[in-house]
């Protein structure tokens, strides 16, 4: 019964929602009925499949450059005080540049084209990637560290049996607010930067014939979405051996 | 012939650790802080030292350099006469704080530091300290699952595990509640007679360590200069109502400069 609440509640607003639109004198939003209806829109030309795909596929490669360059680069620097201390008011000054400010620069660069789009979610996940992964390290409390080199491991092994399972929580936690980073600027990269995805979904649907009721619909796929790739994240906090930074004592 | 035998026999004698002339100095924003002033000891192979003094004075620090982790300002720890040079698996350090690795189970812990033996032996030897620590049924748990008093016989089982010559004990058993604690200073004397290791015990606990070691090393305050040490001469099992255990306790105290009444 419970767990069906949240269900009954989405139903409820449903519902309200269709009634306040059929209420209303002038077009301001289309049903959910109409939303419904742009989504098989949607499915029936193959644009839904497609534009999913390509908005996940710069989602992937920006993301994921973003975590194998930013990881090992904030561990380093983490690791090393000095490090921290030259390149901290560089990322402090680069970190609150909004993603989109880059656009027309990502334009010039790289064209309009799937590069540009990466480009931006690249950068949108790269300073927050990197800030966790600096304090993650220097969360370690020393006494693993000691205990590691107590038991004789050399560096390399240090790096993999005592450093790595001991961010891991903290990185899975940097990970996931990332990635949400990641979708929300993959739309917005779409709108300008490329013909093609979530985010020109919505721009084109409202330039090429006011079609609001596919805008919503694209809105609706990229929430679904987004708690989709959330979800699967946070199942990896589940894992037992990550586990434990959420259960401590 | 029979006189080689007797002595290969005995544990370890002579001496295992030696402290000389050691001065830590820690330097902080410009400013220096004295923390150990000529330092000055000898452990014997086997023996059971234990540390005391008041809070603050340097006794962790101290042990920090035994451990390798800290380097002297000046003088020198050797040990089998060879000058310490950072932290090696023949001597485990038992920390403060909860040391055991919260990602790891009772089996991944216990075997953490033998990576070097074949995996039968190893497995053979994880069950083996299991059982000496009575962990037993506890095998796959994670330390967040395990009390306080379990996590630090964890440790000490970790510690062991890997055979070594010497343990360093940084008042692992100041966490836990005092009926633990009580049930712990025994596993720990059942464990070095079995073992004879040679232990180094560090402790604000007077009463700890007058019943468990063989000799009390009293420090002073910050700077910390080595005030007495104190030799234990009651057998064990320690009768801690005796007048003799009464009276080393008192001297113990006195010589920190407490009052023996509350």
């Amino acid at each position: 019964m419970v767990r069906l609440r949240p269900i009954v509640f989405i139903a409820v607003l449903l519902v309200a929602w269709q009634v306040a639109v059929s209420r209303h004198a002038g077009y301001i939003l289309p049903g959910p009925w109409g939303v419904v209806g742009g989504i098989a829109d949607l499915v029936r030309h193959g644009f839904l499949f497609k534009y999913v795909v390509a908005s996940l596929f710069r989602v992937t490669w920006g993301f994921s450059l973003a975590a194998l360059l930013a990881i090992p680069l904030g561990l380093t620097i983490g690791w090393y005080r000095r490090g921290q201390m030259a390149l901290n008011p560089m990322v402090q000054v680069f970190r609150p540049i909004s993603p989109l400010a880059w656009i027309p620069l990502a334009i010039l660069w790289f064209g309009v084209g799937d590069a540009s789009a990466i480009f931006l979610i690249f950068l949108g996940c790269f300073f927050p990637l990197l800030l966790t992964s600096i304090n993650a390290v220097r969360n370690i409390p020393s006494v693993y560290i000691n205990a590691g080199r107590n038991f004789g491991l050399r560096p390399a092994a240090l790096v993999y049996r005592v450093l790595y399972p001991a961010v891991m929580p903290q990185l899975l936690v940097g990970l996931r607010i990332t990635l949400g980073v990641a979708w929300l600027v993959v739309v917005a990269a779409e709108m300008i930067a490329v013909d093609s995805g979530l985010g020109f979904l919505i721009v084109d649907a409202r330039n090429a014939g006011n079609r609001y009721d596919l805008v919503v619909a694209g809105m609706v796929i990229i929430g679904l979405i987004g708690l989709l790739l959330d979800t699967a994240m946070h199942s990896l906090e589940k894992v037992r051996s990550f586990r434990w930074a959420y259960s401590e004592d | 012939m029979a006189v080689s035998e007797t002595v290969s026999a005995l544990p370890a004698v002579g001496t295992k650790l030696q402290v000389e002339n050691l001065n830590i100095v820690f330097t902080r924003d410009g400013k220096t802080t004295p923390v150990l002033q000529g330092i000055n000891l000898d452990v014997s192979g086997g023996e059971f030292v234990c540390v005391v003094g008041p809070s603050g004075c340097g006794k962790s620090t101290l042990l920090n350099v035994l451990g390798g982790f800290l380097s002297p300002t000046s003088g020198a720890v050797k040990i089998d006469g060879e000058v310490v040079r950072g932290p090696d698996p023949r001597r485990v350090f038992v920390f403060q704080e909860r040391g055991v690795f919260p990602w790891l189970t009772v089996e991944g812990n216990i075997g953490f530091g033998l990576f070097k033996l074949p995996a039968a032996e190893r497995k053979q030897r994880i069950a083996h300290y299991i059982k000496m620590v009575g962990l037993q049924g506890f095998e796959e748990a994670y330390p967040a699952e395990l009390s306080g008093g379990m996590k630090q016989r964890l440790e000490v089982a970790r510690a062991l595990a890997v055979n070594p010559d010497m343990l360093y004990l940084d008042e692992p058993f100041g966490a836990l509640d005092s009926i633990t604690r009580h049930i712990m200073r025994g596993e720990l004397l059942r464990i070095w007679e079995a073992e004879r290791k040679t232990i180094v015990f560090v402790t604000h606990d007077i009463d700890e360590a007058v019943q468990m070691a063989d000799r009390v090393v009293v420090l002073s305050a910050r700077p910390a200069v080595v005030q007495q040490i104190v030799s234990i001469d009651i057998p064990h099992p320690r009768d801690i109502s005796s007048p003799r255990y009464l009276a080393l306790r008192d001297g113990i105290l006195q010589q920190i400069g407490l009052a023996h009444k509350i």
